[in-house]
């Protein structure tokens, strides 16, 4: 199955990953009447050290923790790809403190969300992905996913 | 006659060819030849034919015999005050025409047999083929009024301005006797009418016939002229003879070896040749003579003592056909026109592009 | 202000409706031109140190930005222009000498433009590239006078080294220093796939590229920076160079800056110190200096590579490459006064040398009138900006050409000029780390590939219009080029035909 990767060598900490994700998944058309005069929710985010840049997001784990954490069943694996129900999420906090990765987070409204590869919106392919501007961000099937 | 030369403008053009050669070496009249070029009258367009015949000097072999136009009488003189410097001249003479009113505006048509002055050539040291075609390109640069359209030994071209049917009832060929011929019909899209334009095309006893329009000619020209040669005419049948010269010649190829410098094969052709040391002597001649290779479409006949080679462009863009029947081997750009020397010919083919067809005449047969 | 105040050459021109503030234009800035105004909650510009290399212009994912040229304009002046005017202010207030980078941007005549190329009609059929086989094959390298024979008749076939070309184009000399890792990474690894070559130039060869050797050209050059006897191994083929188009008579210039790290290591000098190559070599002072460079080179290398000399196209160039042409080299190089640099004094790389096309024409005619024009094969480079720039090249009489600026606005290059302030925003001309990562090999020599493998297609079609299939019977074709827009000098230096004629 093909995952989101990083590779950090080519990250340039630019942010532009962050705004394409909180666009694809806002299901608006226009990105400046989209994200303009507004906090952003990215499924994505960048982690910056003093010389490194990284882009972090569900790693789809073929184990997942959050699944097995989550008091209101709200996360499940289907065909390898881990979803929320929104509208079970009772915004308990426990996926963001159990993922070991830091990839999930609430959204504006309290309810947590996460990457879904882009599956369920107009996008098609990961928005990251296409917008990366250094090819930092790949979309491929690798050997032993975490 | 209107002497306004061609090299002014390069002039492209379509046209008409055949030879015919006879392995045993046995004579044949030009009137053979003559009737091949009949049927193919449509490829010309009446501005210019020719042919050249080999072995038709019997009595003069040793000498080379000259074939010049002259504006006229006085030309002629001046030209003969040049050629007594560095030749002894054997025999000098009009070459004898028949008045037909379909060729008009005839120069003077002269003809020499020659043999180079002994302490001329120890002077200049040069060997006596150099010398000869030293001597010719110098009148045909230098000396006005004078144009030698035919240089070589025991050989003649005929040539002028009209249709190639024509131009060979008005030299007489029917009778003269040659083991070899080779004809040509023009087709040029322009012209100024100037019977040196006509083929073939001769330098000492080569002799090309073509028929097409190379697009590599001015690479080809700026290149041979490295070498001491002239493209005064600016046309494909000079450059290519002169190639032909300088490879076969003065880089001694053979005849095999010069057809795989100008219609050299593919890359991807060499790449895929079982022989690996025919693969190699091909990469090995592409990459020496690069501005030798001949694009375009072409398909010539090269006239030489002994023989003839006839060869087509490797994307076969020009047609040619070869026939024969016992010792006699016939090639036209039409079936038709192999029909017309021979009506029972056999074997009729049409040979690859890129493959040299190569006739020569038995070996000890004397010439 | 103040005496000196010159108003900024740019503005940013930002669309408030489109501007979502997501600061990629500020991060992705080196000259530090954006920045986030919490006061006022949006962002700003200051365009003072805009040098319109248009990196934030490409990021924005609204497209809310523009650069365009400021219209704060000194009053108008045909002979005084406003930059004229400004170099003077900045020479008064600092008593430098004026640096610029990139090549000659000034209206002078490019010849490229003036010759149009034939194509076969009714007399001669075009030939099809998309059927028909179409070579655009080349060796590069001295070609032998005499075929010479074995006992037994067969051709020998001995041939001194070549350069073999997949097409006639290669990627010209640009130093490490001047351009990042990253950048020879991409070149070096498309040069592979295209079966081309690339040129180290003349801040030597990282050892991680010397496993593209075979594809490489190494350059040894006056101030011989990375030169021993490894680096003349590693490549294909040694290039002395004697000059470049974009400074005649001058050697090349890397600002102390940039000599950090593996560059330093890599040119054998130490860090900080500015690169100033010596204007000549300082072992030729004349010719016969070059032929006794050119063959210590061969005895060094065994004569197992070809040698190139690559001169600036000066006067009497002519005479210079008859001189190359018999001094022992395989190719000589010649570099127009387009030619590009990382760094060069301005009026140098304004005012010397000569266009590429009149000094390739002359060179080649004069060569083939002495009869040696076999000696060497030609290579011509500043500037080729296309396939059909290559094509008249070809036809003009050059074997190969080389390009350079070509190739770094393959890698994302805009052609903003300040190369020699070590902050291209493109990764290519810098050496810092965070900006060199802006320049991923994998897509940079992917990129390069598809320009050459575009270059080759179109190459192919204005070929196969000319009723030419093998690139050989191209060379030296002029009576494939005409001239429009000329005077009966210049075509006659071309030795093309006017249109029509």
């Amino acid at each position: 199955m093909k995952r989101v990767y990083v590779n950090e060598e080519w990250c340039l900490g630019c942010h532009l990953c962050e705004y394409n994700c909180a666009f694809a998944n806002s299901g608006l058309k226009d990105m400046a009447f989209a994200l303009k005069g507004k906090p952003i929710y990215p499924r994505i985010h960048i982690e910056s050290g003093e010389k490194i840049s990284y882009a972090v997001s569900c790693r789809h784990c073929e184990d997942p923790i959050c699944v097995k954490s989550c008091i209101a069943g709200a996360l499940s694996k289907e065909d390898g790809v881990i979803r929320i129900d929104r509208n079970r999420c009772v915004g308990c906090f426990t996926c963001v403190l159990v993922c070991p990765y830091g990839a999930l987070a609430p959204n504006a409204d309290g309810v947590m969300q996460k990457c879904e590869l882009c599956l369920s919106n107009e996008c098609g392919e990961p928005a990251c992905v296409k917008g990366c501007p250094n090819k930092a961000i790949v979309y491929e099937e690798r050997e032993a996913a975490v | 006659m209107n002497m306004e030369r061609e090299g002014q403008v390069r002039i492209p053009s379509g046209c008409a060819i055949a030879a015919l050669i006879s392995r045993e070496g046995r004579m044949m009249s030009g009137e053979t030849i003559i009737r091949a070029m009949k049927p193919m009258h449509e490829r010309s367009n009446g501005l210019g034919g020719g042919f050249a015949g080999y072995g038709i000097y019997p009595e003069y072999r040793e000498f080379y015999a000259l074939h010049l136009f002259f504006d006229d009488h006085a030309a002629r003189r001046e030209c003969e005050v040049f050629l007594k410097e560095y030749f002894e001249i054997v025999k000098s003479e009009i070459i004898p025409t028949r008045k037909i009113p379909e060729i008009t505006d005839e120069p003077v048509i002269w003809r020499y047999f020659l043999a180079p002055l002994k302490s001329m050539l120890f002077n200049l040291q040069l060997d006596e083929k150099e010398f000869v075609a030293h001597a010719v390109m110098k009148i045909n640069t230098q000396i006005r009024g004078s144009y030698v359209f035919s240089s070589g030994k025991n050989m003649g071209a005929f040539k002028a301005v009209g249709y190639p049917e024509d131009v060979g009832l008005f030299y007489n060929l029917e009778e003269y006797e040659g083991y070899s011929w080779t004809a040509h019909g023009r087709y040029p899209t322009n012209t100024p009418g100037w019977w040196g334009g006509a083929h073939p095309f001769t330098l000492l006893d080569y002799s090309v016939v073509h028929n097409g329009e190379i697009s590599s000619y001015d690479a080809n020209r700026r290149y041979i002229e490295m070498f001491g040669y002239k493209c005064t005419l600016q046309t494909d049948t000079e450059v290519i003879t002169y190639i032909l010269d300088y490879l076969v010649r003065v880089q001694g190829l053979t005849l095999n070896e010069a057809a795989n410098v100008i219609a050299a094969p593919f890359w991807s052709t060499i790449a895929g040749e079982k022989n690996r040391e025919a693969a190699e002597r091909h990469a090995y001649l592409r990459t020496i003579f690069p501005s030798l290779l001949i694009t375009g479409p072409f398909s010539i006949v090269l006239g030489f003592t002994g023989g003839l080679m006839a060869l087509n462009d490797r994307l076969k863009l020009r047609s040619m056909v070869v026939g024969e029947k016992d010792d006699r081997v016939f090639i036209a750009s039409e079936e038709a026109a192999i029909r017309a020397m021979c009506a029972d010919a056999e074997n009729i083919y049409s040979p690859a592009g890129g493959e040299p067809v190569i006739v020569r005449v038995n070996e000890g047969v004397q010439l | 202000m103040s005496v000196d105040f010159i108003y900024p050459e740019f503005e940013v021109i930002r669309n408030e409706d489109r501007c979502i503030a997501c600061r990629v234009c500020e991060r992705q800035c080196a000259n530090e031109v954006h920045f986030f105004s919490p006061e006022r909650g949006k962002m700003m510009s200051d365009e003072a140190k805009c040098v319109d290399c248009q990196r934030c212009v490409s990021l924005c994912p609204t497209r809310a930005l523009k650069i365009v040229k400021s219209d704060c304009a000194l009053r108008e002046n045909a002979n005084w222009q406003n930059n004229t005017i400004k170099e003077i202010y900045k020479q008064a207030s600092s008593g430098g000498v004026l640096l610029s980078s990139m090549g000659n941007p000034n209206p002078l005549p490019v010849y490229w433009d003036r010759i149009l190329i034939n194509a076969s009609q009714v007399t001669n059929p075009p030939i099809d590239p998309l059927r028909e086989p179409m070579e655009t094959k080349v060796s590069l390298g001295k070609k032998p006078k005499k075929i010479t024979r074995d006992e037994s008749g067969r051709i020998v076939c001995s041939l001194s080294p070549q350069i073999d070309l997949q097409m006639p184009v290669m990627f010209s000399a640009m130093s490490y220093g001047s351009i990042s890792y990253n950048a020879h990474a991409s070149l070096a690894r498309a040069a592979t796939e295209l079966g081309i070559r690339y040129n180290t130039g003349e801040g030597g060869l990282h050892e991680d590229f010397y496993q593209y050797g075979k594809n490489t050209i190494v350059q040894v050059a006056s101030g011989r920076f990375g030169v021993h006897e490894a680096y003349l191994e590693a490549g294909s083929a040694i290039e002395i160079k004697m000059g470049q188009g974009a400074k005649p008579g001058i050697g090349g210039h890397l600002p102390g800056m940039k000599i950090v790290g593996d560059v330093s290591r890599t040119r054998m000098i130490p860090e900080g110190c500015d690169a100033i190559s010596p204007a000549p070599h300082h072992d030729i002072y004349s010719i016969e200096d070059l032929r006794q460079l050119v063959f210590s080179l061969k005895e060094a290398t065994e004569y197992r590579k070809p040698v190139i000399v690559k001169v600036a196209a000066v006067h009497n160039i002519a005479a210079i490459a008859s001189g190359i042409a018999r001094s022992g080299a395989d190719i000589i190089a010649i570099d127009g006064f387009r030619g590009g640099t990382g760094a060069a004094p301005t009026r140098i790389r304004d005012n010397v040398g000569i266009p590429i096309e009149l000094a390739l024409a002359s060179v080649d005619q004069h060569l083939r009138d002495e009869g040696i024009r076999d000696n060497v094969s030609l290579v011509v480079g500043g500037s080729i900006r296309s396939a059909a720039d290559v094509v008249k090249a070809i036809a003009l009489g050059a074997d190969a050409v080389y390009i350079a600026t070509a190739a770094l606005l393959a890698l994302g290059c805009h052609l903003c000029r300040t190369c020699q302030s070590g902050k291209c925003n493109w990764g290519i001309a810098t050496q810092r780390p965070d900006l060199v990562k802006r320049l991923n090999p994998d897509i940079g020599s992917q990129r390069l590939v598809n320009l050459m493998t575009a270059w080759r297609h179109e190459i192919m079609e204005l070929m196969g219009g000319m009723g030419i299939n093998s690139i050989e019977a191209l060379k030296g074709n002029r009576l494939m080029l005409r001239g429009v827009n000329m005077t009966e000098k210049e075509l006659e230096i071309l030795g093309i035909s006017h249109a029509g004629a």
